[in-house]
């Protein structure tokens, strides 16, 4: 088959007109192509550059080391205990259940440990460590590693814990931390990305959360080249953060370990101020609680125990719980009487053992009455009716005035949880939170620390303080931040009559030293040093005219909870005063019986640095105070071996 | 002018042929391929047997492949074309009875030393047959309906087969290559015209009908269709992939981050890197410079190609060797366009780069036609 030349040159013209057509389309189409390359390769190749670092760089926060908290000795309160956790990755390990099962076969693991690692080995990446165990101890350590070519995957990491070497004794002050938790988060405005690190710790209480800012410092930077799936393929920048600030606080771990001891698991607290700089030696809450505990993650039904023990473990009495100061408030009465005139130091008031006011019949603790009665007498006996008398005189709002001068219903500022401002009640008050106009039997009440009249133990060491020095003494917690001395609470002094308060010394001083104050039996004699204190005994109930008919009903009948309040404050030594101390024995009865004796203790331990002799108690309670020492010093050695083990 | 007419005299014959191979073709296919052995041993992070190797083998075995069919003469071809292309469709039907899937949906058939898609010969197939049949049809006959519906079923029969794989990429491939060897035949304009603008009016259709009454597709079929259109709305799962590829390429930069030191291929954010996906790892190493001169490889090879063909005053040959650079071209067209993120991602090799057998084999062999068509070109 032949074809015509023509057709044949017709044709193959058509087809290499159609394939400059063709050509010509495919070469623009190249151009195309070219010029994309140019617009992402040339113009846009910035941003991409960018995306692509963003791709592979991964920013890591390294969390800072949190500051450490020591006592004024240097004795450590918190520290950060390095510690092992056992890891395994899967990638290594090979076959996860086999390594688990030799590993189980050398330490006792759980088997809902073995299913969860076998769960997260499996469902995470293989480079991903997953922990077996969690503090472990060095045995255990030892024998992973004697035992390595038989564990492949498995390793031991270490990491730096939170730990509290004085457990319970400084539970209150230095409180405990734990995991940041999203109400933590959301409780902070703008907060630090280093709080999003997971398991990341924080103050959860006490000192640890209120100077939380200072102990946390900043979190460092790590840039890493991560591949699609994560996994870190090596480090390409590092910048260190700056650890926490060290903190020192006033407290003396030795005096503050044994306030704990003293106060025996009574419901109770206890706080002592060194009168030469406001610090605060000791502020102790009883009973306590290990916050250790809080750390490792504490079990339900410890944390169940805590809860429902009604002495309350976990509230920090001596800041957070304001008692009707009862008798301790006679002084703020005094003092407003005597610097407003409305009293002469050598008055007397005749006390029949009551006293009428508006229409109703207010009791003296001595049903049968003092007599005629001074002010020194009526501070020493704790006279009540001279207090109903002397308060209508002079009117609450000057109480209340002077009990601020004092240091009470003010909120003394220092980094413990809920610090309480107490009540110091007058007029405006009541009308503010009652709304109800003040009465005449409020300001009787009010005159010996009763009604409306609320202190933390704090407060009540405060105004001990103050009226020891006649200075405006301002508790202190923190002596030193990284080893910058901060400012002292010695304040400036009150402006009171120094007569009048020496007449009040004088009276405090025979509470304890004349052998008819309250607490007479509370003395010591420490070579001349000697103490001035006040006792309190606060009702939390009324005694209804019936039960005054029967005779008052002894504490000790009573259910604990409707006892009384034991109060004591005190300082010491008298010529030359050092400490101030305030004791709170909740529903302990007598302030005389059982606050005073404690208060007495820790003024002489402060005194000493240790446990004074014995020839410095008067010779009828030695052998009662030597079996005392033994039983709390066992309870210290006791206490201090719970320590090493934590 | 068919073979008959060939004064075979001067034709030449024996060793001298391999005088008359037009090696600039070979040479641009070899630096093609060297460019992408180098990707693939920078793929691999430097291991040259896992992807490299096996790559390097196979284009030695396709090259001379490539000379042994450029040494048979010309018109061998045109005579077995029908029975290579009833060969590729059988192998085509065979696999889908028979064949092992693998990496997605392509179908393989093992022929023992390798696996081979059918789809990939089928490829050049198709450009074969047509040339052939175009060869032996009256010119004047081109554009009668009648011989019209037969190219149509040879195109779509092997379209259809593969789109049931489903290997959509390459059924574009043959569909589009099939069209362009009817557009070379000087089938009339208004065929073109009319599927082209009927095409369109359909698609139109489709979509328009969204959200009304007389909805044509189903609502989840929609968003699959915006999903394939435009990756971006899935950034987690099918944008995933495009994503990673345009961030690769764009951040090549001028000229690249330097071999082996794309962070995107080392530290595997590129999926497919070795395959579909090559071109982003030569763009992100050796930035605009490197893909462009790739580029302008690819289109000269093509350029080589149209220029032989149009000296070639034999109609098989020519149209056969139009047809093997479209397809080619439409290879890199589509596989460029779909890592700038300009196409729908389909799974078309780059071709000779990606890594993969059936198609550096198939492509070697159809250009041996091509120099075949060159070296037995009628003086």
């Amino acid at each position: 088959m032949k074809r015509a030349a023509k057709d044949a040159e017709h044709s193959s013209r058509r087809i290499n007109r159609r394939a400059l057509v063709l050509g010509g389309s495919q070469m623009a189409f190249a151009a195309m192509l070219g010029w994309r390359m140019q617009s992402m390769q040339v113009e846009q190749a910035d941003d991409f550059r960018l995306l692509a670092e963003e791709n592979r760089i991964n920013v890591r926060l390294i969390p800072p080391t949190r500051g450490l908290i020591f006592d004024i000795n240097g004795i450590p309160l918190a520290e950060n205990e390095q510690n092992y956790r056992i890891v395994l990755r899967r990638e290594d390990a090979g076959d996860v259940d086999l390594v688990l099962r030799r590993l189980a076969r050398l330490m006792p693991i759980d088997p809902e440990v073995i299913a969860r690692v076998r769960d997260e080995a499996v469902n995470r990446p293989a480079f991903t460590p997953v922990t077996v165990l969690e503090r472990v101890d060095w045995d255990q350590i030892s024998m992973i590693n004697v035992n390595a070519p038989a564990l492949p995957g498995i390793t031991a990491e270490v990491g730096l814990s939170r730990s509290f070497p004085r457990g319970a004794d400084t539970a209150h002050v230095v409180g405990y931390v734990g995991p940041v938790s999203d109400y933590d988060l959301g409780k902070i405005d703008n907060p630090d990305p280093v709080l999003r690190i997971p398991r990341f710790q924080i103050g959860k209480t006490g000192v640890e959360a209120k100077l939380e800012d200072m102990l946390r410092g900043s979190a460092g930077n790590q840039h890493i080249e991560v591949n699609n799936l994560g996994r870190v393929m090596r480090e390409l920048e590092r910048q260190e953060g700056d650890p926490g600030a060290d903190i020192q606080l006033t407290v003396d771990a030795e005096l503050q370990s044994y306030v704990e001891a003293r106060l025996e698991d009574q419901s109770a607290s206890a706080v002592v101020i060194d009168l030469a700089s406001g610090d605060l030696r000791a502020i102790a809450s009883a009973p306590s609680f290990d916050p250790n505990q809080f750390v490792r993650g504490i079990s339900v039904a410890n944390w169940r125990a805590l809860n429902d023990n009604p002495f309350r473990p976990l509230a920090s009495k001596a800041v957070q719980d304001a008692y009707p100061p009862g008798s301790t408030f006679k002084m703020v009465t005094l003092l407003a009487a005597l610097e407003n005139g409305d009293v002469g130091p050598e008055d007397t008031v005749y006390c029949p053992g009551f006293t009428n006011v508006g229409g109703t019949r207010f009791h003296c603790w001595r049903a049968r009455g003092h007599g005629n009665i001074n002010l020194h007498e009526s501070l020493k006996q704790s006279c009540d009716c001279y207090y109903y008398e002397v308060s209508q005189r002079v009117g609450i709002d000057k109480i209340a005035e002077m009990a601020r001068k004092l240091g009470l219903g003010i909120r003394h500022d220092i980094p413990m949880s809920a610090v309480r401002p107490g009540i110091a009640p007058d007029h405006a008050w009541k009308r503010e939170t009652r709304g109800e106009a003040w009465r005449i039997g409020d300001t009787v009440n009010a005159s010996i620390g009763q009604g409306y009249v609320l202190a933390t133990p704090l407060q009540l060491a405060v105004m001990a303080a103050r009226l020891a020095t006649g200075h405006e003494i301002k508790p202190r917690l923190v002596h030193s931040v990284n080893g910058v001395i901060q400012a002292t609470g010695l304040g400036d002094t009150l402006g009171l009559n120094e007569n009048m308060l020496r007449r009040v010394r004088q009276s405090m001083y025979d509470v304890v030293n004349h052998q008819r104050g309250t607490a007479y039996g509370k003395r010591f004699n420490a070579d001349g040093m000697r103490m001035a204190g006040k006792t309190g005994t606060s009702q939390v109930r009324r005694i209804t005219p019936d039960e005054r008919a029967r005779g008052v009903t002894r504490n000790e009948d009573l259910p604990w909870q409707r006892r009384d309040h034991a109060l004591w404050v005190n300082f010491a030594p008298f010529d030359t005063p050092r400490y101030a101390v305030a004791v709170v024995v909740e529903h302990g009865g007598g302030g005389s019986s059982a606050a005073a004796p404690i208060g007495r203790d820790i003024t002489l331990q402060a005194l000493y640095g240790g446990a004074p002799p014995l020839d410095v108690y008067p010779g009828n309670v030695r052998d009662e105070i030597a079996t005392q020492q033994d039983r709390i010093r066992n309870r210290l050695s006791a206490g201090s071996t719970t320590r090493d083990r934590a | 002018m068919s073979y008959l007419e060939y004064n075979t005299a001067y034709v030449p014959s024996g060793f001298r042929k391999l005088l008359h191979v037009h090696w600039p073709i070979v040479l641009l296919l070899t630096a093609v391929s060297m460019a992408g052995f180098l990707m693939l041993y920078s793929v691999s992070g430097g291991r040259p047997e896992v992807w490299m190797e096996p790559q390097v083998k196979r284009f030695v075995l396709g090259i001379s492949a490539m000379l042994v069919v450029a040494m048979v003469p010309i018109w061998f071809w045109r005579n077995v074309a029908f029975l290579a292309y009833l060969g590729a469709l059988a192998l085509l039907v065979g696999v889908e009875l028979f064949g092992e899937t693998g990496g997605g949906a392509q179908r393989w058939i093992n022929l023992g030393f390798m696996r081979l898609q059918p789809s990939e010969l089928m490829k050049v197939g198709i450009v074969l047959v047509l040339a052939a049949y175009y060869d032996w049809l009256a010119p004047e006959k081109v554009s009668r309906p009648l011989w019209i519906i037969i190219p149509l079923i040879l195109i779509l029969a092997p379209t259809g087969l593969t789109v049931i794989q489903p290997d959509l990429g390459t059924a574009i491939l043959i569909l589009t290559g099939g069209g362009a060897m009817m557009f070379l035949a000087g089938v009339h304009w208004a065929y073109f015209a009319t599927v082209i603008a009927s095409g369109v009016g359909a698609i139109w259709t489709v979509f328009e009908s969204r959200g009304t009454t007389w909805q044509i597709l189903a609502d989840y079929q929609f968003r699959r269709i915006d999903v394939f259109l435009d990756p971006s709305q899935d950034p987690l799962g099918a944008g995933y992939n495009i994503t990673q590829a345009k961030i690769a390429l764009g951040s090549g930069g001028w000229t690249g981050r330097g071999f082996m030191q794309g962070t995107q291929t080392r530290l595997d954010f590129l999926p497919e890197a070795h395959t579909d996906f090559i071109f982003t790892t030569l763009a992100e190493e050796f930035g605009f410079v490197g893909s462009i001169t790739l580029l302008a490889l690819y289109c000269l090879i093509i350029f080589f190609c149209v220029a032989t063909a149009m000296t070639n005053r034999d109609r098989f040959s020519s149209l056969l060797t139009l047809g093997i650079a479209t397809t080619f071209f439409l290879y890199l067209a589509v596989n460029m366009s779909m890592v700038m993120g300009l196409a729908p991602v389909v799974g078309v090799p780059l071709p000779l780069v990606s890594y993969g057998g059936s198609a550096m084999l198939v492509l070697l062999l159809a250009f041996g036609l091509v120099q075949s068509a060159h070296v037995h070109k009628p003086r």
